[in-house]
């Protein structure tokens, strides 16, 4: 193996961009792990409890982009509570000793304090990106510290945060000096935004290719980004246009069709359903639009809407959008990859879209990901009045290259056996109120052989599924299962065996240790694979057996 | 065919037959939960219920959407409700005006109804070429410009935006409106 020289060595992993190529290219020989891993810029931890930053940083001593997540994903359903962990500044704390070259910072259900935003905007000189997804913990005086101190910063993107609004004008606090942004997404702030900041900022940044607007920015000063920023490829619109005022409609009208670059459009929170036919001019050059809070537009408009959009390969609507017009998708958005339809009333139960899974199966055999949420969590089939199990089984069998799945509706152990049967790609795999008893959670367990995260919640699964096969959970990432039919006596069991893994059981009551017996039933559970043992950071209601 | 049978869905593991076994467990299953724990605004004592909930009690973490998301729905719909559209109605013949509140209608239909309903009479056919046929009312709104408009030209929500008030026009008048251009 020792043909080429280290240099050489490294500039052919160059090449490798995905994780698993350069992780499986560290496993070659001795050589190959040291070149790889001094050579190695970008690293994914996804579940920031498996390691600790020492350990990262004496793995990978040069690194220049690390993605962290934290919260489990059924944190974002409220079953995890708010302090559970997450924290970002001790890694943040680690790598300013270490990383001087760090450059680009992606969380995902992090706790991200203003200090720790305050740390990373001082310490690292060449910092470029930072990406936000579902954190929380910061106000936007952490905001203006990254405004102030990154010199070279290229993006900031939050998505969907409820940011902590302070006075202080984050965005006046870009120096003059600063020119390098290309990607600025604040869609999610609440609050006032300093307009004159916010067209100056556009103005002097003649990188900025992707700029998402929070709801703040009125429509006149949305035009005049436009026309300051024709290079424009990805907008979000905030409000757009609620006022049926002609005037601002056809104006908006002339200013749009500049924006010939624009492929991917979203916003239009607060839009009059007529006043979205001002996009038509470009509608053909989207490839990605999300309407999911457009409110305002309703079933019909939206399908006109769509008609003009032929090239698009991400939709996100709301399911006002109804049947004819998921139809009418179907048959002009030839090149679709994604569609995700969210609720336009999420508490409204019965008479969502019906949209028949066998149909979906034989006709997009290229899904990877099915996530279908029946808002009626037990309900079966509306024309058989039977378990939704075949649907799901057409899915699982057709889709042969599906990675994610998430389940709803009536669903017996059948389902289960076919998912294990059938899906061999399935990486992630959510269940909701289905199943009959342990076979299920088995069926999955045994046959899925790449399965990495399994959150499960209100099912009647028990210890005799949980117990019977230890060593997967550590081919895993993690496991989570809420209002189930394990016990704490199982729990413990289970952590007794595996001490790879971290078995908390999270328990909001104020009953713990011996009050809470070992034949009860446990309400909330995580468990995940690690390398460094119990965490320091668990709170009171968080027990690691 | 045996290779038929290895690829029809309703396969069931080697050697098991369609009914389920129950499988004896170490734990005992007391309460086996019939449907999932609701928060009920009435505070239950956290014992799981048989009965289904009624519409209204919502589960915890249910229908699975971002709080992010499920916020700015909420906002939105607090929004709405606390503007009420508060417009006068006055009927040509009766003694005294009366007000409504336009943002409790879904649409045209149910806010006619209603419009009969309150006093007492029958609006006609509505067509766009010639307005409110069969009827000696017709029912017409005040504009942002002051212009009087027939109720129904334009689209629901444009109509919510721009009526200031309603009247319903009897006899001659009525049918000078109706008549189309």
């Amino acid at each position: 193996m020792n043909y080429f020289p280290e240099e050489v060595l490294e500039h052919v992993f160059d090449f490798l961009t995905s994780h698993r190529d350069r992780n499986a290219v560290s496993l070659v020989c001795k050589s190959w792990f040291m070149v790889e891993r001094s050579s190695r810029r970008s690293v994914f931890i996804g579940n920031c409890y498996a390691v600790s930053p020492d350990r990262l940083i004496a793995r990978f001593p040069r690194v220049r982009s690390l993605t962290l997540k934290g919260k489990p994903h059924f944190a974002d359903f409220n079953l995890v509570p708010h302090d559970w962990g997450g924290y970002v500044y001790p890694w943040i704390e680690a790598m300013v000793k270490s990383y001087s070259e760090l450059e680009e910072l992606r969380l995902k259900r992090m706790i991200v304090s203003d200090e720790s935003l305050e740390l990373l905007s001082r310490s690292f000189v060449n910092f470029k990106s930072l990406v936000l997804v579902s954190c929380e913990g910061f106000t936007t005086d952490g905001l203006a510290a990254l405004a102030s101190n990154c010199r070279f910063l290229k993006e900031l993107d939050l998505q969907e945060i409820e940011v902590e609004e302070r006075r202080g004008q984050w965005l006046s606090c870009f120096p003059d000096s600063f020119t390098s942004l290309e990607s600025l997404n604040f869609a999610c702030l609440k609050g006032e935004v300093n307009l004159g900041a916010l067209e100056r900022l556009v103005a002097r940044c003649p990188n900025l290719k992707n700029l998402r607007l929070s709801r703040a920015v009125p429509l006149n000063v949305l035009q005049k980004i436009l026309i300051q920023a024709p290079q424009l490829v990805d907008l979000g619109t905030g409000s757009y246009i609620h006022d049926t005022d002609s005037e601002d409609y056809q104006k908006m009208k002339s200013v749009i069709v500049k924006c010939k670059s624009v492929r991917s459009l979203s916003g239009f929170l607060d839009v009059a359903p007529h006043c979205i036919s001002s996009i038509y001019p470009i509608c053909s050059n989207l490839t990605s639009l999300n309407l999911s809070y457009a409110t305002g537009i309703n079933g019909t408009e939206l399908t006109k809407l769509i008609l003009h959009c032929k090239k698009l390969q991400r939709l996100w609507i709301l399911d006002s959008i109804g049947d004819k017009g998921l139809a009418v998708v179907a048959s002009t958005c030839k090149e679709l990859e994604e569609l995700r339809v969210f609720p336009s009333d999420p508490y409204l139960l019965g008479n969502a879209a019906a949209v028949t899974e066998e149909a979906v199966a034989k006709n997009c055999p290229n899904f990877t990901r099915f996530r279908l949420c029946i808002l009626d969590p037990t309900k079966p089939d509306a024309v058989t009045l039977q378990p939704l199990d075949e649907g799901f089984g057409a899915i699982v069998q057709a889709c042969k290259g599906l990675r994610r799945l998430s389940l709803s509706g009536l669903l017996t152990d059948q389902v289960f056996l076919y998912i294990g049967m059938y899906a061999e790609q399935l990486e992630m795999l959510s269940i909701a109120f289905a199943g009959k008893s342990d076979k299920g959670m088995l069926y999955v367990l045994n046959g899925c052989k790449k399965l990495r995260k399994l959150e499960i919640r209100d099912s009647p699964f028990g210890n005799g599924a949980l117990l019977r096969d230890v060593g997967k959970y550590e081919t895993m990432r993690s496991l989570w299962m809420s209002s189930c039919e394990v016990t704490l006596g199982g729990c413990k069991a289970l952590a007794k065996r595996m001490p790879t893994l971290n078995v908390e059981v999270i328990n909001e009551n104020d009953q713990m240790d011996d009050i809470l017996g070992d034949d009860q039933r446990v309400e909330k559970m995580y468990l995940y694979r690690t390398l460094v043992g119990r965490r320091i950071d668990a709170p009171d209601f968080v027990w690691t057996l | 065919m045996e290779s038929f049978k290895a690829t029809e869905l309703r396969l069931g593991l080697p050697g098991t037959d369609e009914r389920e076994k129950q499988i004896p467990t170490s734990t005992a299953k007391s309460n086996k939960r019939a449907y999932p724990e609701i928060i009920d605004e009435s505070g239950s004592n956290g014992s799981s219920t048989e009965t289904t909930p009624a519409p209204k009690a919502q589960v915890v973490g249910w229908p699975p959407i971002r709080s992010y998301r499920k916020n700015s729905f909420n906002l939105k719909k607090n929004e709405a409700e606390s503007t009420g559209i508060y417009v006068k109605v006055s009927m040509d013949g009766a003694p005294y005006l009366r007000k409504i509140d336009l943002n409790v209608y879904n649409g045209y239909q149910e806010l006619l109804k209603a419009l009969e309903n309150m006093f007492k009479f029958t609006i006609g056919e509505y067509s766009e070429r010639e307005g409110y046929k069969g009827s000696e009312y017709a029912p017409t709104y005040e504009d942002k410009d002051g212009d009087w408009m027939l109720v129904g030209d334009v689209p629901w929500d444009m109509f919510l935006s721009s009526c200031k008030r309603l009247r319903i026009m009897k006899g001659s008048e009525a049918r000078g409106l109706g008549c189309g251009v």
